[in-house]
């Protein structure tokens, strides 16, 4: 076990676990947050998304005591940056969620690509947003409501 | 009661009544209709009755606030029934939309779906099952306000008007229905329901944006296994690498040396026993298990393997099974020369649903009583299933639905096997919660997968260049044999839902010989999103392509000439898809090709074109032009996107990784990489969907955009390449 | 031979003499089973690149020095699973980029390798052709020591890169899968990989002939 002084959302957080432990699961039972979600461990849905030093990052992969002191920023908190509420009401306007559980994960990778790339393409969409499951199949509302927000950053 | 009559511009309520009915109420008008069931406040009192503790079958609760709080009898997991449902009762209430809260009911006989006499979800019949009762619902409630306000104005209940929870009175009086709650309790509850013209409908048939979707996008949405309660602790279970497989023995030093690991024990299984691990948090009980030596018996059960399930498979289907549908002629399709004959044979192999949340239940066990939390499709069933693990009554088991994650079909077992793991395990922890939890692996690796199937078709073509003759031997597991439902769903040998889509087929053939084989290997099986249709959808719909291109005739054509003239929704969506695609589709990219499908499930027809092109060696569906026949739309919207999303999911089954195989017993796939769903890349890049305008009583649209889209692509791919693909998913091309 | 130097003009003429005084001070052998000290020298700069060549070419080198828009994966070298794509700078795209998963050190925990500066080699560094076969041992080592292609590296420098670099030590500290078994290792250790760099480089970084392609 080892203790851990974390930068989460902005707030200091403090957590004592063993090393090995992904991120994900420092949020989600250590924290309580479980916005993050756990879809299948290996990176491969991208549903446990959050941003660590502004890098969309797969939280089921990084053990914490990989993260130190960069900042972690998660689908709770990312309403209060500007991009991540227009990708929000972009989402909610176009009622792009079924289930819903695959979108915290896709929000954050949106809000990824469209940090870094304010106009994307077609192709921009894809290739950054190609690594999510969305088992329900929510893609092109996924697609449309990138675009809106696109938009809306103008 | 308090109120007197008043006039126009006095409130109806004195402040004093107000609070009385926010302090006796404890929230106002409680309804339990469902079946006319009498509402206590009919039991005729002089006294005013006491205040109600909501009962579990409250469908609709009114409280002093305003919002009005309406249960939803099924799970909602994607297909959008928590905004549908309340919308239809809150049209027929006349309640302010913005006030409404919906809710996901309890596991309770009210809550069950009147049709199938159980709480479920399943056979796309929500809507469908539930579109009378819920109106009537909310019907009948707002005839109980408005006979409150009307006794209060002294005038009658046809002089009254309700919008947006105000009842206003012929010469403007006006009451909020949060006022009228307490009076309303005790109006007698109509007998009969006056319901809407379609016409008067001010929520239904329009888009409604979802309840739900705020709260799915900032994280502050719990599902099932977001669930914490205080004490509570997480177990997984190591379960057999072979279908019912029994522990002999384990070794669980290593496991026990794992800090925050609790207790470790063998638990019976549906099938077999395993071994269940219960930690603080998940990592510990994770990597516990991991480090578990468990010696597996595996001698008792058979060992399924793929490769020798196809030899088996394609030597059955080369012989009559058990009779579905024997119509016409039985020698007719030897009288037509081989010249004008078509044999074809095709596979479908397992498939896991893998829905994005991971299964699980949270059950704490307390002796006498137990709680439940599970975002389950079949609630009466689970709740049953742990009262009898855990020698109780099910009366005595809460059961709260949770939001869940995904379904598909998964989330509703007939042996509740995750439930009764649960359950076991709470049994042993009594007092204590225990969530729990199957990994992406225990899903992969967990059977329940739609069954793989072999068809064998032989074709007789007429001189018209339509099938004369059709004889189809399927071959594949039975679903419903070995649960409560094969009482209604298994006759004569043969288990409806492997042969739907084929026997009941709207093609006009005049002889037709369906006959099925149901091979018993031992993997566990259930029902995959549209179910039967998933692999006759695709042998009917790539075959009549191929007739369609034999008789050289246009696909669309075609399917009109041999369609049923009684197929009035396939016909009117076949007719709105033509329409809708027309432009795109004379105007094709080079390399690009069209494919055409329709189809018909749960009495929902369906039509599809799909814009194809290859790239790296896969088909890219640059658009698909989705036509639907569902009768009345209760909210467009959800139509729209399950339709457009539902088509998604079923590229499932042309994903190369799209397959669950067996060696010697053992699954091969484990997660994601190796059992891979549909990325963005794979799906339509666009949708676009047409509702056939109707006002016929709605039908399901869960299950029906699925079977469509697999034939579509593979039959534009056909164009392409000019191979006909008859073995799924599609590996090589 | 590499095609140009960064050493001063010094050195060069002290090497140049040393080269003339060589062959000056050496005259023909009678022993004729002896070959020349600059053929010697080349053959053995050939048989050291060998060497160095058949680490380049483990199926692990090859999964980030690839031909393709994509890292591949494994020892049978898959594509990468969840669809990563290489990105304008190898690093991968917004969203999922290498580092999306990959950090700064193995996670065996979760099976993700990791290590300083997880990207794709350039394209241009690339060991297998569009074809996903083997590019030659020629082809290699003509790429290798083409200044235009290798970020300018002289012969100290690919020494360098090969004995001291953290993301191409990965490869003989690979980590392990989520099946608890380490990757696959080299063929050669470090070691012995950088001892033959330098052998081959001390020889002039010589290139077994054959067209590209080849």
């Amino acid at each position: 076990m080892a203790t851990y002084q974390l930068n989460i959302n902005g707030q200091r957080r403090e957590v004592t676990t063993d090393p090995s432990t992904p991120l994900l699961w420092v949020l989600r039972d250590d924290l309580k947050m479980t916005g993050t979600k756990y879809g299948c461990g290996v990176s491969a849905c991208g549903a446990c998304t959050v941003h660590v030093a502004g890098v969309a990052t797969r939280s089921c992969m990084v053990p914490v005591s990989m993260i130190g002191d960069r900042s972690v920023v998660t689908i709770e908190a990312i309403g209060q940056n500007p991009v991540g509420k227009v990708v929000q009401d972009a989402w909610v306007s176009h009622d792009v969620v079924q289930c819903g559980y695959c979108q915290s994960g896709q929000i954050m990778s949106a809000v990824a690509l469209l940090k870094h790339t304010p106009n994307p393409t077609d192709k921009n969409i894809e290739e950054s947003m190609g690594g999510n499951i969305c088992r329900c199949g929510t893609y092109p509302r996924i697609r449309q409501a990138i675009k809106a927000a696109a938009q809306q950053l103008q | 009661m308090s109120a007197a009559i008043t006039a126009a511009n006095e409130p109806l309520l004195s402040r004093r009544t107000f609070l009385r009915v926010s302090a006796t109420a404890a929230g106002g008008l409680l309804v339990s209709l469902y079946l006319d069931l009498p509402v206590a406040a009919q039991e005729a009192s002089q006294a005013p009755p006491k205040p109600q503790i909501y009962p579990p079958d409250a469908f609709v609760n009114i409280r002093v606030d305003g919002k009005v709080v309406i249960q939803v009898n099924r799970l909602e997991f994607g297909q959008g029934v928590h905004t549908a449902l309340p919308m239809l009762l809150a049209d027929e209430l006349d309640a302010d939309w913005s006030q409404v809260i919906a809710e996901l009911a309890p596991a309770a006989d009210v809550y069950k779906d009147p049709l199938f006499g159980l709480q479920l979800v399943g056979g796309s019949g929500s809507i469908a099952h539930s579109f009378q009762q819920y109106r009537e619902l909310g019907a009948k409630t707002r005839a109980m306000l408005v006979a409150a306000a009307a006794e209060q104005w002294q005038v009658a209940p046809h002089q009254c008007r309700t919008e947006a929870s105000v009842v206003h009175g012929p010469s403007g009086q006006l009451a909020r229905y949060a006022e009228l709650a307490e009076m309303a309790a005790r109006q007698p509850a109509p007998a009969a329901a006056q319901l809407k013209e379609p016409s008067q409908f001010r929520l239904v048939g329009k888009e409604v944006r979802r309840l739900d979707s705020r709260p799915k996008c900032d994280g502050s949405l719990k599902f099932g296994l977001d669930l914490d309660l205080p004490g509570m602790k997480i177990a997984v279970v190591a379960h057999p690498p072979v279908f019912g497989a029994r522990v002999k023995s384990f070794e669980d030093k290593a496991a026990r040396s794992v800090e925050g690991m609790r207790e470790v024990f063998e638990i019976p299984l549906a099938q077999g026993t395993g071994v269940a691990i219960v930690a603080d948090t998940f990592w510990p009980a994770k990597q516990a298990r991991d480090r578990l030596k468990i010696d597996w018996d595996v001698s008792a059960v058979e060992g399924a393997d793929s490769a020798t399930l196809w030899a088996q498979y394609k030597e059955l289907a080369r012989t009559p099974g058990n009779v579905a549908v024997a119509r016409g002629d039985a020698q007719a399709l030897a009288a037509i020369a081989s010249g004008n004959r078509v044999v074809a044979e095709y596979q479908f192999p397992y498939l896991a649903h893998s829905p994005m949340e991971p299964l699980n239940t949270t059950v704490r066990f307390d002796g006498d009583r137990a709680e439940v939390w599970a975002g389950s499709q079949f609630q009466t069933v689970d709740q049953a299933a742990i009262a009898e693990v855990l020698g109780l009554q099910p009366a005595q088991v809460t059961f709260h639905t949770e939001m869940a994650g995904g379904g598909f079909g998964r989330r509703a077992t007939p042996d509740a096997h995750v439930q009764r793991e649960a359950a076991a395990i709470a049994k042993r922890l009594r007092g204590t919660p225990v969530k729990l939890m199957w990994t992406r692996e225990d899903d992969v690796q967990g059977g329940y997968y739609r069954p793989m199937h072999v068809h064998r078709i032989e074709i007789g073509i007429g001189p018209d260049g339509m099938p004369s003759a059709w004889r189809h031997v399927i071959v594949g597991q039975s679903i419903l044999g070995g649960t409560p439902f094969a009482a209604i769903g298994v006759k004569n040998g043969v288990d409806a839902t492997a042969v739907e889509g084929v026997a009941d087929t709207h093609y006009n053939i005049p002889n037709l010989h369906v006959s099925v084989h149901h091979p018993t290997p031992n993997v566990p099986v259930l029902w995959w999103r549209s179910v039967g249709h998933t692999h006759t959808a695709f042998v009917m719909e790539t075959l009549i392509d191929e007739l369609a291109a034999r008789a050289k005739m246009d696909p669309i054509a075609y399917r009109r000439q041999l369609l049923d003239p009684k197929a009035t929704k396939l016909r009117a969506a076949l007719d709105l898809m033509e329409e809708k695609s027309a432009a795109w589709r004379s105007q094709l990219s080079a390399h690009h090709a069209v494919g055409i499908a329709c189809h018909e499930s749960f009495e929902t027809g369906v039509a599809c074109a799909v814009d194809v092109s290859i790239e790296n060696k896969r088909p890219r569906i640059h658009r698909a032009t989705v036509a639907v026949d569902c009768g009345l739309a209760v909210n467009p919207l959800t139509v729209e996107s399950q339709f457009q999303a539902g088509v998604a999911f079923g590229v499932s089954q042309l994903m190369a990784k799209g397959a669950i195989t067996l060696k010697d017993g053992r699954v091969e796939q484990r997660n994601f990489d190796a059992y891979t769903p549909p990325y963005m890349i794979d799906a339509p890049v666009a949708v676009d969907v047409h509702i056939v305008p109707s006002t016929e009583p709605p039908s399901g649209c869960g299950e029906p955009p699925v079977p469509v889209i697999a034939p579509a692509v593979v039959n534009a791919l056909a164009k392409l390449t000019g191979t006909r693909y008859r073995s799924l998913p599609l590996v090589a091309m | 031979m590499i095609r140009s130097r960064t050493t001063g003009p010094r050195s060069i003429i002290v090497v140049f003499a040393a080269f003339v005084v060589c062959l000056v001070a050496s005259p023909p052998q009678a022993d004729q089973s002896k070959a020349s000290p600059s053929a010697d020298r080349r053959s053995d700069g050939l048989a050291a690149w060998q060497q160095v060549y058949t680490v380049l070419t483990h199926q692990r080198c090859i999964n980030c020095h690839t031909a393709t828009d994509y890292p591949q994966q494994g020892d049978d070298r898959h594509r990468h699973f969840a669809n990563v794509v290489r990105g304008p700078e190898g690093r991968g795209v917004p969203g999922l980029h290498c580092a999306t998963c990959h950090q700064e050190a193995n996670a065996d925990s979760t099976g993700a390798p990791g290590s300083h500066n997880w990207h794709l080699a350039p394209l241009s560094m690339a060991w297998q052709d569009q074809n996903d076969q083997l590019r030659s041992s020629a082809e290699i080592c003509s790429v290798l020591t083409d200044r235009s292609k290798n970020h300018d590296l002289d012969g100290p420098a690919l020494l360098k890169h090969h004995a001291e670099d953290q993301l191409v030590g990965w490869a003989w500290e690979p980590g392990r899968g989520l099946s608890g078994v380490q990757r696959t290792l080299p063929p050669l250790s470090r070691p012995q990989f950088a001892d033959a760099t330098r052998r081959w480089v001390d020889a002039g970084t010589p290139c077994p002939p054959g067209k590209a392609g080849d």
